[in-house]
């Protein structure tokens, strides 16, 4: 029974810093910018919380800094892809190596620094129930900001006016011009979103998850957040059911040794990118399916002019 | 029609890095008006509605709209003033619902203002523009979108109501269904600006006629007292030598087809069934039809983009080839210009130099051992500029800068310049001012006089008793046997096109014996 709590328990500790950079993806590619930059956004978001935290002791302006410094990251890659028309993939890739490369250099004189544990909810009686008290009311308030943001997430795209506005970004964006939306703001708000929530996802890493500093600590978890979002083709709620799932895988290597699984941990580190590529094939079999899914603007450059 | 202008333009002047789109234009359109804008293309027709409509401000000249200055910084202004625009390109999202696309074409207040649905549904329904809300874009014919497009305007009550090229993607039939519907709004007080080059659809339908030519103004007249001929050549600006064609001897078949059946491979294709005809040296067959009744298909299987089974289905000087792809036709003597202009018969982002490649780097020899050469290749792309009068900064320039017609005329030059023994084109004039289609039927009727066989699939009734020798009509996938042009009237073939006649029929059965 404590084995099985504290796998679950892994589960949402490896699933949360998921949800939130793919939900930020998400959003971003809705309105039709294809941002690879996830990584480098979580980085420096990790970064910065770690430092913000140390420095203040507070663990919610942490958290506030790890979205800013993200927030920020998305708006430098606004700037050159919407503004200056750069190249979409090789300026996110390049926005990857920027914040890996950043974070180190900031990140010199906080290694080895460690942080007090990140403050738990605790509702008398309701934590205290067995097994399902610590799983459903004994997290940490980021937890229930990831879940409680993918839910305002699938209702600002479904229900509102303005996520209606930021869906007809993606899907044409001449279409939305003409009628008369600012097609490029639209996309700067979704891209720093998108950054913001990569940034939280980072805090996560080096508030919770460790609470250490260390160098490329969000080893890969960006590029899965991205094929999170095609894995999700594009639906919020969809995105936290593949954060968790391949949380579990991520946790299941941890403990594959004392599960006794013969598998190779990579073979288990490869799942999610084989589960993405499967999806992939699956929902680009039926064309209509796929075209209704995927945002058709996604990672085209918007210029008035044309 | 009352005499108050409901729109004014005064000396409108917008300019862009290195042309004048408009220059000093003026004219007003009359409340209940159907007010036609006649041009070619580049004439300045898009920009002015773009102004009117708010998507770009005008560097210096005023407008009134119903009698206040009007300078709509944006669509939204535009339409909060009453002026509704239907574009050409339209501006639909597919994946979205009738209802969402709706909604986003109105300001905030307007589409939260009562049960949007239902208004839709009374809208549509009271002016036979039979739209569901709640179906996908995505899933809607052409028609269909355009009636999404129209009831979206008509929501917001517009006292102007902007129609650029709205007939260029419809049927014969949807277009008559368009008519009725502006000429019912131009009666309910409605003014209407109509951009299109199809003459005579402005002469059945318009009130009066403003022509622009190189961003002016150059004259305005009542399009229903003119001739087809003499608006053409205000909006050219001289006389219109129509090409005439001249009796030929047809000589040797150089093409054969012989019961040729194909299954269409798109979803909703049309399959050929047993289509067999042959052209002769000389002559020049027209393939009349309305869209999507196996023209698609038909050139798939010309071109060799789907190769047949048995090669003696389709015959070059009685050798099959039918199971031989496109570069090796070519090599044989064919040449080929598919309907779409940027995609399929150029690429849009390479220049012209460079697209001259695509079809005749074998023979003219462009690129020797494989080698690009520059010098002919740019040579050659500069023969037909010359040769087409095609009007481009340089060979140099993107494909996709030139306008419709100007690029129109670089593929077809490309293509007869090459000197082919057959030549197959699909809509060689769509959406091509009168003075480009005039010179591009010039080159068609040489290229057949000096012994090649040319094909001609086309929508276009004028163009084919123009340039062909003998029609024949494809309806459904079948081809009807072809009768000289000579023996045929628009009205026998509009009957054939829409399939229904006992001829038509009759026809049919014979064609199958």
């Amino acid at each position: 029974m404590d084995l099985v709590l504290s796998i679950l328990l892994g589960v949402v500790v490896a699933a949360t810093p998921l949800a939130f950079a793919a939900i930020g993806e998400l959003v971003t590619e809705r309105s039709g910018v294809l941002n690879l930059g996830v990584e480098g956004m979580m980085i420096i978001g990790a970064i910065a919380a770690f430092a913000a935290t140390y420095g203040t002791g507070s663990y919610i302006i942490g958290s506030l800094a790890g979205a800013l410094a993200g927030a920020a990251m998305g708006a430098l890659f606004g700037v050159l892809t919407l503004s200056l028309m750069s190249n979409q993939v090789a300026t996110g890739l390049a926005l990857t190596l920027f914040g890996l490369g950043l974070s180190a250099l900031i990140g010199q004189s906080y290694s080895g620094v460690s942080l007090p544990r990140f403050p738990q909810v605790h509702i008398p009686i309701l934590t205290d129930i067995p097994f399902v008290g610590p799983l459903l009311f004994g997290q940490d308030g980021l937890v229930y900001l990831s879940i409680a943001l993918v839910a305002g997430v699938s209702w600002f795209l479904a229900s509102t006016r303005a996520g209606l506005i930021l869906r007809a970004a993606g899907e044409n964006h001449d279409a939305a011009h003409a009628i008369g939306y600012p097609v490029i703001g639209i996309r700067y708000l979704a891209v720093m979103f998108g950054g913001a929530c990569a940034g939280l996802g980072g805090a996560y890493l080096s508030l919770v998850q460790t609470p250490l500093w260390v160098e490329n600590m969000s080893a890969g978890r960006g590029w899965i957040a991205l094929a999170l979002v095609v894995f999700a083709s594009w639906k919020p709620t969809r995105v936290l059911g593949g954060a968790y799932l391949f949380g579990g895988v991520a946790i299941l290597q941890l403990h594959s040794q004392a599960l006794g699984l013969r598998v190779d941990p990579q073979i288990l580190s490869m799942l999610p990118y084989l589960a993405t590529i499967v999806v992939l094939v699956v929902i680009s079999r039926d064309r209509m399916t796929m075209t209704l899914n995927a945002p058709a603007c996604l990672g085209r450059a918007f210029h008035a002019s044309s | 029609m009352t005499d108050a202008p409901i729109l004014k333009l005064q000396g409108v002047t917008k300019t862009f890095p290195g042309v004048i789109a408009n220059d000093n234009v003026s004219f007003a359109v009359g409340e209940g008006e159907i007010h036609a804008l006649l041009g070619e293309n580049g004439a300045g027709k898009s920009t002015l509605v773009k102004m009117i409509y708010g998507v770009q401000k005008p560097d210096s000249g005023e407008m009134t709209f119903r009698g206040k200055p009007y300078a709509p910084a944006r669509p939204f202004d535009a339409r909060a003033e009453g002026v509704g625009m239907v574009f050409q390109h339209f501006s639909l999202f597919e994946t979205l619902t009738v209802h969402e696309n709706i909604a986003l074409g109105l300001s905030k207040a307007e589409a939260a203002r009562g049960d949007l649905r239902r208004r839709i549904i009374d809208v549509s329904a009271a002016y036979g523009l039979k739209v569901d809300p709640a179906r996908l874009v995505g899933t809607l014919s052409v028609g269909e979108r355009q009636r999404v497009e129209i009831v979206r305007c008509l929501l917001t009550g517009p006292k102007l109501l902007i129609m650029d090229e709205p007939t260029s993607v419809l049927t014969p039939q949807e277009v008559g269904v368009l008519f009725q519907t502006l000429r019912r709004l131009a009666s309910e007080g409605c003014s209407i600006l109509y951009i299109s080059h199809k003459l005579e659809e402005i002469r059945s339908l318009c009130d009066r006629a403003t022509v622009l030519r190189g961003g002016r103004v150059v004259g305005s007249c009542d399009p229903g007292q003119e001739t087809t001929r003499s608006l053409a050549e205000m909006m050219i600006g001289a006389t219109l030598n129509t090409p005439r064609r001249e009796p030929v001897e047809p000589g040797a078949i150089r093409l054969q087809v012989a019961e040729l059946s194909l299954t269409s491979d798109e979803q909703f294709g049309v399959d050929l069934e047993n289509v067999s005809f042959n052209v002769r040296a000389g002559e020049i067959l027209g393939v009349a039809g309305v869209a999507g009744n196996g023209q698609t298909e038909l050139m798939e299987a010309l071109i060799g983009e789907r190769t047949l089974r048995f090669p003696r289905q389709i015959q070059l000087d009685g050798v099959p080839i039918g199971h031989e792809g496109p570069k090796a036709r070519r090599s044989r003597g064919m040449c080929f210009a598919p309907e779409e202009r940027l995609g399929h018969a150029s690429v849009p982002g390479m220049s012209l130099w460079e697209n001259t490649l695509l079809s005749a780097g074998a023979s003219n020899d462009l690129a020797p051992g494989g080698i690009i050469s520059i010098a002919n290749a740019s040579r050659f792309a500069g023969e037909i500029v010359g040769a087409l009068n095609v009007k481009t900064a340089s060979v140099r320039s993107a494909a996709r800068s030139l306008s419709g017609g100007n690029l129109q005329k670089f593929i077809m030059g490309r293509e007869i310049l090459q000197n082919p023994k057959v030549l197959i084109a699909s809509q060689p004039t769509w959406g091509v001012d009168a003075g480009a289609a005039a010179a591009i039927h010039r080159v068609l009727l040489e290229l057949a006089k000096s012994g090649a066989a040319v094909l001609i699939i086309s929508q276009d009734l004028d163009e084919l008793f123009t340039i062909s020798t003998r029609i024949s009509v494809i309806a459904g996938g079948h081809l009807f046997a072809s009768q000289p042009t000579e023996e045929l009237t628009v009205e026998t073939l509009g009957l054939a096109m829409g399939g229904r006649s006992k001829e038509i029929r009759a026809a049919r059965e014979a064609a199958h014996v």
